[in-house]
């Protein structure tokens, strides 16, 4: 096939990446599609957590020893660095365990806060049926707890945000829209702006689940104008165990802290305590000294690649790899099944091979895929199956891991004799 | 090929003709099981007649292994009564929980695993062995419950 130009250099990209290199089920060739769940690591991320542990490691804001000073000015250069990656003033950028944690950060607070910003009893709360679980869970732990409703965004048959009653849905009594900016089982990316620009007529507050469009292109919180935005390290070639919170910062100093202990307070009495400047009102505790600094490696190497350019690669494949997939005889796309406006994770069903079969057949090939619901079980009911097989792509992925899977999903029709 | 260890020709044999399928009446109990991680689902019902299963029903979605699990299950308790019923799944749970030695466990306990020792590569796959069980944990829920109802409308029929 010919290699079109907006195709990565992925032979000397993947050079980086050790796990890219090993075999599996003995001898077969790791072929690596499930990137929506989690990445993997270049050695440049590996080797600034082993560096971190050999040479610098120590807790973070509390010594004077030249320890102390090293880990310290590692763990807020790597705040520095997530700050930049997504054009935010380093005040803004929080670290949290993980998106999940982010955005159930916000939904509590928001449920916490006083008269300006608070979720109040008969208040609305808007999501979508698209969402991940971690943007639907927290929410209607806060209505519940509030008395406030929780209304959602339909999707279209063809996996696109449904907008014909935005200026319904949005209205004067919604408090908060919370929404995913890509989708992880679909694909889809959401028309953000027009969003925006409705939630803030009626004066709702925009949260934004970016766990699968931070990873993937460029992200410039300053532009998209949503309030809030969540992601996570470990999509991003970074490690697991450290997500990130931007918020507007006029919100942060509104709003309650989350999580009280060490290093959120600036004085503390035994009858009340006051709170640390941002960010570290949001940080209590120790943090992920070194998974932060391995993500600021993270965001280093993909800042180098050129988001840009990541972006382009991804559309390529996806669109490749959409053009192959529906190729293959009782594979139906659930999602978009374009390349327009749309991320590189495919989910698809084949025939009534149940997923779960399906995607045991291709790891006995070495293709890792995801199986299920991902974590997004209303949009299985919409589409009306059980759940999905689902290929997620990334800066490494190839046509010829496209070809590959393609291969494999004709084994497991031979396999169940279909 | 290491994965026909686990996809026996008698499993998909199950799984394309499931047998004793159906929701049917009368029944005594019904029980609804799910599998969070991957969405199977197990509607079941069981009826007794005294001690004796006289008929387990079902409706269920899932992959391979868990709908010829339910299949399998339904082939080997029906008409048998609850304490030997019992003793059959609990066999099969060991049998799951097996690990590396589910073809020496299932050879061993042939006579009471009959077609379920099929399901002996499957106790190799952590991430399958919940398929497996859904069906045989529904059951037994359904049942505890059916006894349940039995051991109420004795009481009653004391009373009265």
């Amino acid at each position: 096939m010919d290699i079109s130009p907006q195709f990565l250099d992925t032979d000397r990209i993947r050079e980086d990446f050790p796990i890219l290199h090993r075999t599996v089920h003995g001898d077969k060739k790791l072929v690596y599609l499930d990137n929506a769940a989690t990445s993997q690591s270049p050695k440049q991320v590996i080797d600034a957590i082993v560096e971190y542990y050999s040479l610098h490691n120590a807790n973070v804001h509390r010594g004077i020893h030249v320890l102390a000073e090293e880990a310290t000015a590692l763990y807020e250069g790597g705040r520095d660095k997530v700050a930049a990656f997504i054009n935010a003033p380093r005040e803004e950028v929080v670290f949290t365990k993980n998106s999940s944690e982010a955005l159930n950060l916000v939904a509590n607070v928001l449920g916490w806060a006083g008269e300006d910003y608070g979720i109040r009893p008969g208040d609305e709360i808007v999501i979508s049926e698209m969402e991940h679980h971690s943007n639907i869970v927290p929410w209607q732990l806060t209505a519940e707890r509030i008395g406030a409703k929780l209304r959602w965004f339909g999707i279209t048959d063809d996996g696109r945000l449904d907008l014909s009653n935005l200026d319904e849905l949005v209205n004067e009594r919604t408090k908060v829209v919370s929404l995913v900016h890509v989708s992880n089982i679909l694909g889809t990316v959401n028309p953000i702006e027009t969003i925006v620009k409705r939630a803030h007529e009626v004066g709702a507050l925009v949260v934004l689940d970016a766990s699968q469009s931070a990873p993937h292109m460029p992200l410039d919180v300053t532009r998209l104008g949503a309030d809030f935005v969540a992601f996570t390290g470990h999509k991003m070639l970074g490690p697991t165990g450290v997500g990130v919170l931007w918020g507007r910062r006029d919100l942060l100093e509104e709003l309650p802290p989350f999580l009280g202990g060490g290093e959120m307070i600036q004085t503390v009495t035994m009858e009340k305590s006051t709170y640390a400047g941002l960010p570290h009102k949001y940080e209590a505790g120790t943090p992920p000294i070194a998974e932060v600094v391995a993500l600021g490696a993270a965001v280093d190497y993909l800042t180098a690649v050129g988001m840009d350019n990541v972006a382009a690669h991804e559309h390529a494949i996806t669109e490749y790899a959409l053009k192959r997939l529906q190729e293959v005889d009782g594979l139906r796309i659930i999602g978009p099944n374009t390349a327009e406006d749309r991320g590189a994770a495919i989910s698809f069903t084949m025939g009534d091979i149940h997923p779960h079969d399906v995607g045991q057949v291709l790891d006995e090939h070495g293709i890792a895929v995801r199986v299920g619901h991902h974590c997004a079980r209303p949009v299985c009911v919409r589409f009306g199956i059980p759940a999905t097989t689902r290929a997620s792509f990334y800066l490494y992925s190839t046509p010829a891991e496209v070809d590959a899977l393609v291969e494999g999903l004709d084994q497991v029709k031979r396999f169940f004799g279909v | 090929m290491q994965l026909e260890s686990m996809y026996q020709e008698i499993i998909l044999d199950h799984y394309r003709n499931p047998h004793h399928k159906g929701l049917r009446e009368p029944f005594a109990s019904q029980v609804h099981h799910v599998n969070p991680t991957c969405g199977d689902e197990v509607t079941m019902r069981v009826d007794l007649d005294g001690d004796v299963i006289s008929d387990i029903s079902y409706e269920s979605q899932g992959c391979s292994i868990s709908q010829a699990s339910a299949s399998v299950l339904t082939d080997l308790l029906i008409g048998k009564n609850v304490e030997q019923a019992r003793a059959v799944q609990e066999t099969f749970l060991q049998l799951m929980q097996s690990r590396g030695e589910g073809h020496e466990f299932a050879e061993e306990h042939e006579e009471v695993l009959e077609d379920a020792v099929a399901f002996a590569g499957v106790a190799q796959y952590p991430a399958r062995v919940k398929c497996a069980l859904l069906s045989w944990m529904a059951w037994k829920d359904a049942t505890a419950q059916a006894l349940a109802v039995q051991d109420e409308t004795d009481k009653d029929r004391v009373k009265a």
